[in-house]
C-alpha cells in the first residue's frame, strides 16, 4: 500500500475517490462528460509518484498551478503515472512545466516515462526554468534627465538647421538645372499641395470670412457703422485670418501625409536603399516635398483670402441695406496692397515650416506601423502649434517695424 | 484513405485576379496529422492558394470543403467560426507592431476565448517556450530579428490550439541553422498538439525533411503539374518543370537506393 504524501484536488467537486476510479467513469456519468482534472503525489517519500487523472484540458479548467513546495519532502526521482488521464492539452503540458521547475528547484530527478510520447517531445522544448522579469530599468537622477533633454533638444536644433540648408543648397542647384531632383515628383507634390486643396480651403475661409462679417455687422450696427464691416473683413483676412487658416488646413492635410509617408518608406528601408546608392533624401524627398508648399500656399493663401472676403461679402449684402457695388469698393480701398504682402510672406514661412518639420518627423520616426501613427500626430501637431507661434512672432515684429 | 481523414479537400479550385488567371483546376485532400507542402516557382500562386484556403481571397470557381462544408457558401459569421481551427504564420509573421510579443500571443485567448487572465498568462508563456522565446516576452516586435519574429510569429499562431497550421514561407530568409531548428519545432508541434500542416515554401532542404504530401504549381500552365510528398518528386518525378526545380535549387545527388 503506497503512503499517501499529498493529495491535491483542484476543484470542490473532485474527491481522491473520483481520482481513484477516475479511469472507469471518465466519460460516463450523464451531462459531465468530462472528468475534472485531478492529481495526486503516492509512492515512498524517496520514490515519488504522481498520478494525473481526469481530462486535462485548457477548457476543463486544467491550468491550476502546482505549488512549488508541493515537492519539499519527497528525495529520488519523480515518476508519473496517467493511467487515468483520458485527454489532454496544452494544460497538462504548462502543468508539467510547473512540476519540472519543481523538482529542479527540489533536487529531484525527473522520469518522464510515464507521460504520453506528444507531452514528453513538447516538454522537452521548454526550458528548465522558467524566464526571469528583468528589473524595470532604474529612472536616472533629475539633473541627468534635465541634461539628457537639453543635449536632445541642442541636436535636434542641429539637425533640423541641418536639413533646412542642406534643402535651401538643393534648392539652389535646382536653379541652375544641377540638382537631383524628378521633375515628376515636383508636379505631383505640387498638385496635392496645391489644386487638390482647392475646395477645402475654400470652404473654411469662406465660412471663416462669413463669420467675421457676422460678428463685425451684429456689433458695429451698434454704432451705425455698419459698412466698416468691409474694412474688417478685408483687413483681417489678408492680414492674419488667411494665413492662419490656410496653414492649419494644410499642415493637417499635406504635413501629415508627408511624415506618415516618409515614415512608412523608412519602415519598408526604402530610405535606407536611398543611402546606399548615394541618393541625397533631401534632393529625393525633402526639396520637392517642401518647394511644392512653398510654391502652393501663398497662392492658396491669395485664392483663400478673396473667398473670405466673397464670404464676408454674401452675408453683409444678405443682411444690411447696403449695395454690392459700395462693399467691394469700401473693401478695396480699405485693405491697402501692403496687406497682401505681408500676408504672403507669413504664407511662405509657414509653408516651408511646414514642409520641414513633417520632413523630419518622418525621418525621425520608428519603424512599426504605429510609429507611423505617431509620426503623423506629431507633424500635424508641430505644424500647427508653430504656425501659431510663428504668427505671434510675426505680429510683434511687424509691431515694432511700424507695418 | 477513409472520410473521416480528409480535413480539408479542394475541389477543382480556380483563382484569378479579374480576368489573369493564377491557378485553375487545384484539386487535393489535406489529410489529419500531415505535413502538405504548396510548391512551386515564384509568382505561381501559392501564396494566392493558401489565402483562399484561410478565407482572405474568394476563389473565382470551385470548392474548399472544410469538413462536409463548402467554405465559401458559409456565411462571414460561420466562416469566422471555421478560422477558429486554424493557426496562421504570415510570410513576414505580421506580428502586431504596437503590442509586446507576450501580448501578441495573448491577444487571440483575451478576444477569443472566456480565459481568466491568469490562465492566458501561464498559456502565453507555454507558447512562447515552445518556440525558445520565453525571454522575449516583453520585448516589441522592432526589437527582435528577423528568426524570433517567425518564432513569435509561430507562438501567435498556436495560441488558440488549432486543427490546422498554415505556414506561409516559415523559413524564408533565415539562416540554415536557424531555419533546420524551426522544421524540428514544425514537426514536434505537429506531433505534439496533433495538429495538421500545410505550408507553402520553396526552401527544398526543409521541405525534404518534413513534409509528406504536397501539390507542385506551374507559373506558365497556371495548373497544378504534380501530386505527392516532396522526397518522391524529387526521386520519382520525370515532368521536366519539376525536374528543373527540384535540381536547380537543391542539386542534390539522385539517392541511388530509392531508385533501384
Amino acid at each position: 500500500m503506497p503512503a499517501l504524501l499529498l493529495s491535491h484536488i483542484m476543484t470542490e467537486h473532485a474527491s481522491h475517490a473520483a481520482l481513484q476510479n477516475a479511469g472507469q467513469t471518465a466519460g460516463q456519468s450523464a451531462g459531465q462528460p468530462f472528468q475534472k482534472p485531478v492529481w495526486a503525489l503516492e509512492g515512498e517519500p524517496d520514490a515519488p509518484r504522481l498520478v494525473l487523472a481526469g481530462t486535462w484540458t485548457v477548457q476543463n479548467g486544467g491550468l491550476a498551478p502546482f505549488p512549488p513546495d508541493a515537492l519539499a519532502q519527497a528525495h529520488g526521482t519523480l515518476t508519473f503515472d496517467c493511467q487515468g488521464m483520458t485527454d489532454w492539452d496544452s494544460a497538462l503540458v504548462a502543468f508539467l512545466w510547473d512540476v519540472k521547475q519543481a523538482t529542479g528547484h527540489a533536487g529531484l530527478g525527473f522520469e518522464p516515462e510515464g507521460l504520453p510520447q506528444a507531452a514528453q517531445r513538447l516538454l522537452a522544448l521548454l526550458p528548465a526554468t522558467a524566464a526571469t522579469k528583468a528589473p524595470p530599468p532604474q529612472r536616472p537622477p533629475l539633473l541627468e534627465r534635465v541634461g539628457t533633454r537639453t543635449l536632445a533638444v541642442l541636436d535636434e536644433t542641429g539637425t533640423v538647421t541641418e536639413l533646412a540648408l542642406e534643402t535651401a543648397r538643393e534648392a539652389a542647384r535646382s536653379l541652375t538645372g544641377r540638382s537631383g531632383m524628378r521633375t515628376k515628383d515636383l508636379l505631383t507634390d505640387i498638385w496635392n499641395a496645391g489644386p487638390a486643396a482647392l475646395l477645402i480651403v475654400g470652404v473654411v475661409n469662406f465660412l471663416v470670412g462669413a463669420i467675421l462679417a457676422f460678428v463685425g455687422l451684429v456689433e458695429l450696427r451698434r454704432f451705425a457703422a455698419e459698412i466698416y464691416v468691409a474694412n474688417l473683413v478685408g483687413i483681417a483676412c489678408a492680414r492674419e485670418i488667411a494665413a492662419i487658416m490656410t496653414a492649419i488646413v494644410m499642415a493637417g492635410r499635406t504635413g501629415g501625409a508627408y511624415a506618415a509617408r516618409i515614415s512608412t518608406m523608412l519602415g519598408n528601408e526604402e530610405i535606407d536603399a536611398l543611402m546606399v546608392f548615394g541618393i541625397p533624401v533631401s534632393s529625393y524627398i525633402l526639396l520637392p516635398s517642401i518647394l511644392s508648399l512653398g510654391l502652393m500656399m501663398p497662392l492658396l493663401y491669395i485664392y483663400g483670402t478673396l473667398i473670405a472676403i466673397l464670404g464676408g461679402f454674401v452675408v453683409s449684402i444678405s443682411m444690411m441695406d447696403i449695395s454690392p457695388i459700395g462693399y467691394l469698393t469700401t473693401t478695396f480701398n480699405g485693405v491697402p496692397l501692403h496687406e497682401f504682402v505681408f500676408g504672403l510672406t507669413k504664407s511662405f514661412c509657414f509653408a516651408c515650416f511646414i514642409g520641414l518639420a513633417a520632413c523630419r518627423v518622418g525621418l525621425k520616426a520608428g519603424r512599426s506601423a504605429a510609429d507611423v501613427g505617431i509620426a503623423a500626430t506629431r507633424a500635424v501637431v508641430i505644424g500647427i502649434v508653430g504656425i501659431i507661434a510663428m504668427d505671434a512672432i510675426f505680429a510683434i515684429l511687424a509691431n515694432t517695424l511700424g507695418i | 484513405m477513409s472520410q473521416a481523414d480528409t480535413l480539408i479537400s479542394v475541389r477543382d479550385l480556380r483563382l484569378s485576379f479579374g480576368p489573369k488567371v493564377i491557378q485553375q483546376g487545384v484539386s487535393f485532400d489535406l489529410k489529419r496529422g500531415s505535413i502538405f507542402a504548396i510548391m512551386g516557382g515564384s509568382g505561381c500562386g501559392k501564396s494566392t492558394l493558401l489565402k483562399s484556403m484561410i478565407g482572405l481571397l474568394r476563389p473565382t470557381a470551385g470548392q474548399i470543403l472544410v469538413g462536409q462544408e463548402d467554405y465559401w457558401a458559409q456565411s462571414g459569421l460561420r466562416r469566422r467560426d471555421i478560422n477558429l481551427h486554424f493557426g496562421v504564420l504570415f510570410q513576414s509573421a505580421a506580428l502586431w507592431s504596437s503590442m509586446t510579443v507576450g501580448e501578441n500571443v495573448a491577444l487571440p485567448m483575451e478576444m477569443l476565448t472566456s480565459l481568466p487572465a491568469d490562465d492566458i498568462r501561464r498559456l502565453v508563456d507555454l507558447k512562447l517556450g515552445f518556440v525558445g522565446m520565453e525571454q522575449a516576452i516583453d520585448l516589441m516586435p522592432s526589437e527582435i530579428s528577423g528568426g524570433m519574429r517567425k518564432r513569435a510569429g509561430l507562438a501567435r499562431a498556436i495560441a488558440l490550439n488549432p486543427d490546422i497550421l498554415f505556414l506561409d514561407e516559415p523559413s524564408a530568409g533565415l539562416d540554415p541553422i536557424t531555419s533546420a531548428r524551426l522544421d524540428d519545432l514544425i514537426l514536434t508541434l505537429r506531433d505534439g498538439l496533433g495538429a495538421t500542416i500545410v505550408i507553402v515554401s520553396h526552401e527544398l532542404p526543409s521541405l525534404f525533411a518534413i513534409a509528406d504530401d504536397g501539390i507542385f504549381l506551374d507559373a506558365i500552365t497556371h495548373t497544378p503539374i504534380a501530386h505527392g510528398s516532396p522526397r518522391d518528386l524529387r526521386d520519382h518525378c520525370t515532368i521536366p518543370e519539376v525536374v528543373a526545380f527540384m535540381k536547380r535549387e537543391a542539386d542534390l545527388p539522385p539517392t541511388d537506393q530509392t531508385k533501384g
